[in-house]
């Protein structure tokens, strides 16, 4: 189709360059997604591929195209499918064994398939009709009649495949919400817990240990302003395996330190 | 003739000199950015900030770069390598991609070419920003990813996520600006701004690009990607010497270009302010420049002035506020342009126009109010109410204390 546009002299010079220059590359990251191993990598390859393709519908003036290509394809697309990749297993490399029986060779014939029936309807709508720019075919404008089409001949379309995406949208997250079976005990409701409480006592939390003792160890309760110790002030898993100090001992200590 | 036209006259040379011109602007634009910034700050932190190299400490920014572009450069182990390098290449590339349509002068006159100076202007130029800030995410994202450590990857997925999460309000907000201009195109609109600014007309449009440019550049108080408190540096952690240079440099540049993304949408772009037009044809239009960059600096301020006053917000309150907040809103106030639009194209009379109007205000009004007295009811359903107090003293609950206090 290109060369026959070239023969023709359709193609301006500096877009048959760009495209020499850029389609063999676009080739090469293409064939490059599919035989490198790290996952990662093919996903960006195949967001300079959309790029490459981006730039050929701005050089052939469907500049809209080419830059909503960029916006909706790389931009949101392939950076959600990035996101997933780096979140689940960033360097797993796909295992090659079939967990499907036939697997391998039902895919490559529904691959040859699709392949062919692209081709086959691309070259039928092509072939036998000469090629005409999108300049000479436009007078308003790229938006406008992208917008005219969209919204009159194809009106029922769009709607349909809108409320398919809605729809896809919210499957999406019924499925991924889950309610979970006991409320999470946050922050927030630790402290509404505290206040709406029996009592204010434990409201500004409980005292930590070693409070006005001599020792500040987690073993030795804080002593209240009345001198007398407060349990509360150690772990309940030291208080149960029974690993609390009195803190009358360094009281004790103090005193023999006073009188010397 | 159009700016459009008049853009497609220009040779080759011209269209290269622009092309360097805006590299330069935009290089020497960060420079005085980080030094006006670091005064900026310092003043309203009460300290002096840079004041030893250059008058005023102007050369800091320049001495900073040479101190960074000569330190050693390293690439940890764990590092993917060609995505580490590659990164802030695609980082730095894509910030500059925007200033491509850009509109900094009228019509003016550049070495005896009549031109204006705007690299090109395209029928879809404002989505075309859109699309290089997308492509720009793709640095952010591959920093945290090819670092081969955690807090960078954390960091890398957080501004990613805040990124794409604000160019979607972004990109609402400006639906009013295309629906009321009529067109994408940067010079366009901002001949569409000739009677009334953007800002004045589409009011809710310009607050919320205004919030979502801060959270789209990553800048406080909305920097949660490279929060120190919690993730070292975020996405550029491991990068050291050029290359962190290069991430420092497209920050820089990527909020040099929202806020002149701002002044062309919703502040007339290189036009005088009112009252003031006279001055447009000083120097031979070439003043007109200096309007521009006086509105693009007055944004920056408002950066640092954010950066200066405000703590950082916490993720899920920041992205829940995009998602739940920003978003509807601009939904809405779309939806009300829109009819606004369509009543007036169709020349219905202002009496339905206004009863249009009135109707929204009624509605904004009973909805704020049912939602004060539903938080007035829950308020008092939720008040504490009287607690045993304990043998030792502890402070009033601020709630009973203000009854005391009004008896």
């Amino acid at each position: 189709m290109i060369t026959l546009a070239l023969e023709s002299g359709a193609t301006a010079t500096p877009e048959a360059v760009l495209f020499w220059f850029l389609a063999p590359l676009a080739v090469l990251s293409a064939l490059g997604m599919l035989l490198v191993k790290k996952a990662v990598h093919s996903a960006l390859l195949l967001a300079w591929v959309m790029v490459t393709l981006a730039i050929f519908y701005i050089a052939q003036d469907a500049l809209f195209l080419g830059i909503v290509q960029v916006v909706v394809y790389t931009g949101a697309v392939m950076m959600l499918f990035l996101f997933i990749l780096m979140l689940v297993g960033v360097d797993s490399s796909d295992s090659l064994v079939e967990t499907i029986k036939g697997q391998r060779a039902t895919a490559i014939t529904a691959a040859v398939g699709v392949g062919g029936l692209l081709i086959s309807l691309i070259s039928r709508a092509v072939q036998a009709k000469p090629a005409v720019g999108l300049k000479d075919l436009e007078i308003v404008g790229n938006v406008q009649s992208i917008a005219t089409e969209l919204f009159t001949k194809y009106v029922w379309a769009f709607e349909v495949v809108s409320a398919l995406l809605i729809t896809a949208a919210l499957g999406a997250m019924v499925l991924a919400h889950s309610q979970k079976p006991i409320a999470r005990n946050l922050q927030r409701d630790k402290s509404i817990a505290r206040f709406r409480g029996a009592s204010l006592a434990t409201a500004a939390g409980l005292p930590s240990s070693g409070v006005y003792s001599r020792h500040n160890a987690v073993d030795v309760p804080a002593l209240l302003p009345d001198g007398t110790p407060a349990p509360s002030s150690i772990s309940a898993t030291l208080n149960a395996r029974g690993n609390m100090i009195d803190s009358k001992l360094f009281e004790l200590e103090l005193k023999e330190e006073e009188e010397n | 003739m159009k700016i459009s036209e008049l853009l497609g006259t220009d040779p080759g040379w011209i269209i290269t000199v622009k092309a360097l011109f805006i590299f330069v602007l935009c290089v020497l634009l960060t420079l005085v950015a980080i030094w006006g910034e670091r005064r900026l700050v310092a003043r309203m932190q009460q300290r002096l900030g840079p004041n030893r190299v250059g008058p005023f400490g102007l050369v800091q920014g320049l001495a900073d770069g040479v101190k960074l572009a000569l330190k050693e450069d390293l690439i940890p182990k764990a590092a993917d390598r060609i995505v580490f390098v590659i990164a802030p290449i695609i980082s730095v590339t894509a910030c500059f991609l925007a200033f491509a349509v850009i509109p900094m002068t009228g019509v003016v006159n550049l070495f005896g070419h009549e031109t204006a100076m705007q690299l090109t202007d395209i029928p879809v130029g404002v989505l075309y920003i859109l699309a290089a800030a997308s492509f720009g995410v793709y640095g952010i994202v591959l920093a945290g990813w090819s670092s081969g450590s955690t807090y960078p990857l954390l960091g890398g997925l957080r501004s990613s996520a805040q990124v794409i999460s604000y160019e979607v309000a972004m990109g609402l907000s400006l639906v009013a600006v295309f629906i009321y201009s009529g067109s994408m195109s940067t010079s366009a609109i901002v001949e569409a701004q000739h009677d009334w600014w953007f800002a004045v007309v589409l009011f809710p449009s310009f607050v919320i690009y205004m919030i979502s440019m801060v959270g789209e550049t990553n800048r406080a108080p909305f920097d949660l990607a490279e929060a120190e408190g919690e993730l070292v540096g975020g996405f550029h952690t491991e990068y050291s010497s050029l290359k962190f240079a290069l991430f420092f440099l497209a920050e820089y540049v990527n909020i040099i270009g929202v806020s002149a993304l701002a002044t062309t949408l919703f502040l007339g772009g290189y036009h005088a302010l009112p009252g003031l037009t006279f001055t447009e044809q000083w120097w031979g239009g070439w003043f007109t420049m200096i309007w521009f960059l006086a509105k693009v600096i007055a944004f920056f301020f408002i950066f640092v002035w954010l950066r200066g006053t405000l703590p950082r917000l916490r993720y899920d309150q920041f992205m829940k506020f995009g998602w739940k907040v920003l978003i509807p809103v601009s939904l809405l106030w779309i939806l009300i342009v829109a009819t606004l639009r369509v009543l007036s194209q169709q020349n219905t009379s202002r009496a339905v126009t206004l009863a249009f109007a009135s109707g929204v205000v009624v509605l904004i009004l009973a909805g704020t109010s049912l939602y004060e007295r539903s938080q007035k009811k829950s308020k008092a359903e939720n008040a504490i109410g009287d607690i045993p107090q304990p043998s030792f003293p502890v402070p009033q609950i601020p709630s009973q204390r203000a009854e005391q206090l009004h008896g």
